[in-house]
């Protein structure tokens, strides 16, 4: 009973998800709503199919812009985490300009971005990166300074040298805090490209699917939109995954007391 | 000659006035205890000890060497375990003798040699928050003996520890002592404490802190009714009368 009871809880949100599909499904049905308003589940499915390889090919543009542009997102966010924790007039200039720059609307840049640098890769990468770097930068530097001030009197009481004492104590005592930023981000880095290439590509899924849009296919539409979210979970379980690698001693079963 | 030797130490510390020309000994393989009302500045001189932030004035002798300000000579330990969470039981042991550029798999392999003693053997690839409050300390403590072993600076080591495990904790400390015979200077408020593992005692007044008492427990005979007479003259002493 009780190994059923751990792994129940897992499978509950496929049943929503199963539960969800079947009431559109048959909601559709019913109404009788046009397919070119609101289309099933089946026809979504449908179309993914039948448009695989068109598909295909868009999704690897924008997986390539969202991973470029996240990978440039974490060493961005490394180094001016660190520059950050360590200067601290510079974090005392910059801090606030990284809060301004998470209110400017999308949107608008995504309109204007193109506008400035043309329909090519470059624009949606500034954009990725923008949405990307804050969560990173913002939890990482927290982490940084979260560690605790006795731990590193005493390092130093043992005449640790500081980049002793930076890979033994502060790194590891940051990371748990990194990556959830990096959970964060990775779950914006495809809805941010796909905005970039919503107002200005000739190619990605965000292009694809504003071209779908203007033809009412909303079945392509809502493909578009399934492959997305499959993307960004994708995306979320690989930082998942490396978190696992990177932090053994994180893991849920080494984080339970065994011994009184 | 004094193992270790602190010789009129004055401190201010954020305006606070801490310790007022403060001397004390620490004799080979003594251990010297000192208890002092909470907030006395005893931590902030375990820290001028260690090195961590320089006295006003005043010095810290070792083996009749001045080591006023200078970090890596005793080892520190303080009330929390500070153990990293990241790094399993026997690496956490070993980090004195890696951060001496020992290699990692030699320093392992020393630091084993003494998990027996510290009650830890079988528990080397555990990481800390796996253990209960008492093991932590003593991986605490056998990595501050690690660091150095003839001079240990104990700052309330057991206080966090549930009461029974104080005791065995006492116990254990004091056999391990006799075997070891590290000179050891043990900072506490609690008087039970005090009186069962010190050679010698030094009662500090309130802030700013001094010397109010030094008893040699060798002279103190131990029988309950002057254990008693003692308890009750350092209670009167810590509340300052």
């Amino acid at each position: 009973m009780r190994k059923y009871a751990n792994i129940a809880p897992k499978t509950y949100p496929f049943l929503v998800i199963i539960l969800a599909v079947m009431l559109w499904h048959i909601g559709v049905k019913l109404s009788q709503v046009p397919v070119w308003i609101l289309p099933g589940p089946v026809q979504v499915l449908q179309a993914m199919i039948s448009h695989a390889a068109l598909l295909w090919h868009h999704t690897q543009i924008t997986l390539t812009e969202a991973l470029l542009g996240f990978a440039l997102s974490v060493a961005l966010a490394l180094v001016l985490a660190l520059l950050l924790h360590y200067l601290n007039w510079l974090c005392q200039a910059l801090y606030p300009l990284f809060i301004v720059s998470q209110t400017i609307p999308l949107i608008v840049l995504a309109v204007l971005l193109p506008l400035w640098f043309g329909w090519g890769m470059f624009p949606k990468i500034l954009i990725i990166i923008l949405v990307c770097f804050f969560p990173m930068v913002i939890n990482l530097f927290n982490g940084l300074k979260a560690v605790d001030p006795d731990i590193l009197n005493l390092f130093r009481s043992m005449g640790a040298k500081p980049l002793a004492t930076f890979r033994l104590v502060i790194m590891p005592y940051a990371l748990p805090s990194f990556f959830a930023g990096l959970r964060i981000s990775a779950t914006y880095s495809i809805m941010a490209a796909v905005i970039g290439e919503w107002l200005g590509a000739q190619r990605g899924l965000g292009y694809y699917m504003t071209l779908q849009q203007k033809s009412f296919a909303v079945d392509r539409v809502l493909a578009v939109v399934v492959i997305i979210c499959i993307l960004s979970l994708l995306l979320v379980k690989a930082v998942d995954l490396l978190e696992y690698l990177l932090l053994p001693w994180n893991r849920k079963v080494y984080s339970q007391q065994l011994y009184q | 000659m004094s193992k270790l030797e602190v010789k009129g130490l004055y401190k201010t510390l954020e305006g606070v006035f801490t310790l007022n020309n403060l001397s004390l000994t620490l004799k080979e393989h003594e251990v010297v205890v000192i208890l002092g009302p909470s907030g006395c500045g005893k931590s902030t001189l375990l820290h001028i000890i260690a090195g961590l932030i320089p006295p006003d004035r005043g010095k810290v002798y070792i083996d009749g060497r001045d080591y006023t300000c200078q970090t890596g000579r005793v080892s520190y330990m303080q009330q929390k375990d500070l153990l990293l969470d990241s790094r399993t039981i026997i690496d956490n042991v070993a980090l004195p003798l890696v951060l001496r550029g020992i290699p990692k798999e030699l320093a392992r392999r020393q630091a084993a040699l003494h998990l027996d003693d510290f009650g830890l053997s079988g528990f080397e690839n555990y990481y800390p928050r796996q253990l209960s409050g008492g093991m932590k300390q003593r991986a605490a403590l056998l990595r501050t003996y690690l660091f150095s072993s003839d001079i240990l600076l104990l700052d309330e080591p057991f206080a966090a520890l549930d009461a029974i495990t104080r005791r065995k904790m006492h116990l254990w400390l004091i056999d391990l002592q006799q075997r070891f015979r590290s000179s050891v200077l043990f900072v506490t408020h609690d008087i039970e404490e005090a009186l069962l593992i010190a050679s010698r005692i030094y009662v500090f007044s309130a802030r700013p802190a001094q010397v109010r008492l030094e008893i040699d427990m060798q002279s103190i005979p131990h029988r309950p009714d002057s254990l008693y007479r003692l308890k009750n003259r350092i209670l009167a002493e810590l509340e300052g009368e």
